[in-house]
């Protein structure tokens, strides 16, 4: 029984109470994936599963037994800054930081998906393929990161420099 | 969250006999039980993990579709199949929640979501008869924006919750379900219940039956068909009200015609009087616009949401605009 943590094999927590967030923040002590609502409303706690974005809060860390999981810590580090960390520092992408980590892994996935073509409630052709993240598109695929700081304007442009080739 | 033991499905026969014992749940994505369990609005003893089984989407002899329980609501909104033959389906699914949400939660578990009224919520503070039959409903005289305009009684006045849900009620779906007395099927309409004397019992569903899979019909004219959610901001948030339709146009005047509405009372609530005030009528704005008078006739205000009757007329007639 062990899940992947960027990279490193995990124990799978005995008490199938623990949510995946809490045995990040409190075992592994990776403090970078942040507790906001707890309630799935805020994406403050967003990781990668196998590449896909969920809400860390709301999953049982004993659901994801084989799986791999990459948290804020796997993306990029002091020094070796993920490309949208640094454009996030550039484009004031934050003002207190809290909700940044989970902006910042649910963007990587983000593009993915728009990448194979996942369409959004505001993309017009259902069965156009590959979709271009215009600014709506991009606000929409966002929508479950909030910011109460109300840094959205440097967040999407951070995104939308990082990603260019798929952004308009 | 009470103390509760886990484990993971094998297959469909061992779900159904683990699932059959007292105090055991079937474990989705987790999107919404994680949360009630946290507020011990739920106590299960058990959790069985159903994720491990059928998430395929296979087509059917008749041309319809097949739909493991354990799908995603993102792998089935992308599905090109869906897109193409079911649009109101994806567009359905891409108006709820959030991409993360959509990532983990499965269609089985959609079907099962609890509604989100705040006083059903509110475990400390609130009476509320499906946390406590036969306790009262603090909603009726309560803030209650938010509730049930068609369908509602003296018990309860809650409303479901899902997008998903009023496009499966639209397109005629049907859901297959297992228990320990072997398989069934339901259509997707008769799933639900209206909460009536007994707003905690939400489905059909015996105790310990499992929800295996979700069939659409084919239904060639739903390639015409789209959802429209009208909601207090523009993502991320529950519908005042949602129309699901599609329709078939023949030399201007309605044939097949297939709606239902979101946000408006307890179940996916299919406008079967819309539906038969439409058929064979012209097909402009005079004939939509009688047909929602005739769907909302029988609704009934709360004190705070007689907007929501206009709102879902108004909505009726934009979406069949569209599609028309």
């Amino acid at each position: 029984m062990a899940i992947t943590i960027n990279g490193d094999a995990v124990s799978v927590p005995d008490d199938p109470r623990v949510s995946l967030l809490d045995l990040l923040r409190e075992d592994l002590r990776l403090t970078g994936t942040k507790k906001g609502c707890n309630q799935g409303a805020c994406g403050a706690c967003t990781v990668l599963v196998d590449g896909e974005r969920i809400l860390s809060c709301l999953a049982l860390a004993v659901q994801y037994d084989g799986r791999a999981i990459t948290t804020i810590e796997g993306l990029g580090a002091a020094g070796a800054l993920h490309p949208l960390q640094q454009a996030f520092i550039e484009h004031d992408g934050f003002q207190c930081g809290y909700c940044t980590p989970g902006q910042i892994c649910s963007a990587v996935a983000m593009v993915a998906e728009a990448r194979r073509g996942v369409p959004s409630h505001v993309t017009g052709d259902l069965d156009a393929g590959a979709i271009t993240l215009t600014h709506d598109e991009l606000r929409e695929r966002m929508s479950g990161n909030l910011c109460r700081c109300g840094a959205h304007n440097g967040i999407m442009a951070a995104i939308a420099e990082t990603f260019a080739e798929a952004a308009e | 969250m009470t103390p509760f033991g886990y484990s993971r499905a094998q297959d469909v026969a061992d779900a159904v006999r683990r699932g059959g014992e007292a105090g055991t749940m079937y474990l989705g994505g987790g999107t919404n039980l994680v949360d009630l369990m946290r507020e011990t609005i739920e106590r299960p003893t058990m959790l069985v993990d159903v994720t491990g089984l059928s998430r395929d989407i296979t087509e059917t002899p008749d041309g319809g579709l097949r739909i493991g329980a354990a799908a995603r609501n993102t792998a089935l909104a992308e599905d090109r199949r869906v897109r193409t033959r079911y649009p109101v389906l994806t567009r359905a699914i891409v108006a709820g929640a959030s991409a993360q949400i959509r990532n983990m939660a499965t269609v089985g578990g959609n079907l099962l979501q609890r509604t989100r009224c705040g006083y059903f919520y509110d475990d400390d503070g609130s009476r509320c008869n499906k946390r406590a039959p036969g306790q009262g409903c603090d909603a009726i005289e309560g803030f209650n924006r938010n509730h049930a305009i068609l369908g509602a009684s003296s018990a309860c006045v809650a409303v479901h919750p899902s997008d998903m849900c009023v496009a499966l009620a639209a397109l005629d779906a049907v859901v297959h379900l297992e228990s320990s007395a072997g398989p069934r099927v339901l259509r997707f309409t008769d799933f639900h219940r209206l909460p009536g004397d007994h707003p905690q019992i939400e489905t059909m569903l015996q105790p310990g039956e499992l929800i295996t899979a979700i069939e659409l019909p084919p239904l060639p004219f739903a390639r015409r068909s789209t959802y429209r959610k009208v909601r207090d901001r523009s993502s991320y948030a529950f519908a005042l009200v949602s129309v699901a339709a599609a329709i078939e146009i023949e030399n201007g005047r309605v044939g097949a015609v297939r709606i239902a509405l979101g946000g408006v009372a307890h179940k996916p609530w299919r406008a079967s009087k819309a539906e038969a005030a439409l058929r064979g009528q012209p097909a402009n704005a005079a004939s939509f616009a009688a047909a929602a008078e005739a769907e909302l006739a029988d609704a009934r205000p709360l004190k705070d949401n007689g907007f929501k009757i206009a709102l879902a007329k108004r909505a009726i007639v934009a979406v069949l605009e569209t599609l028309a």
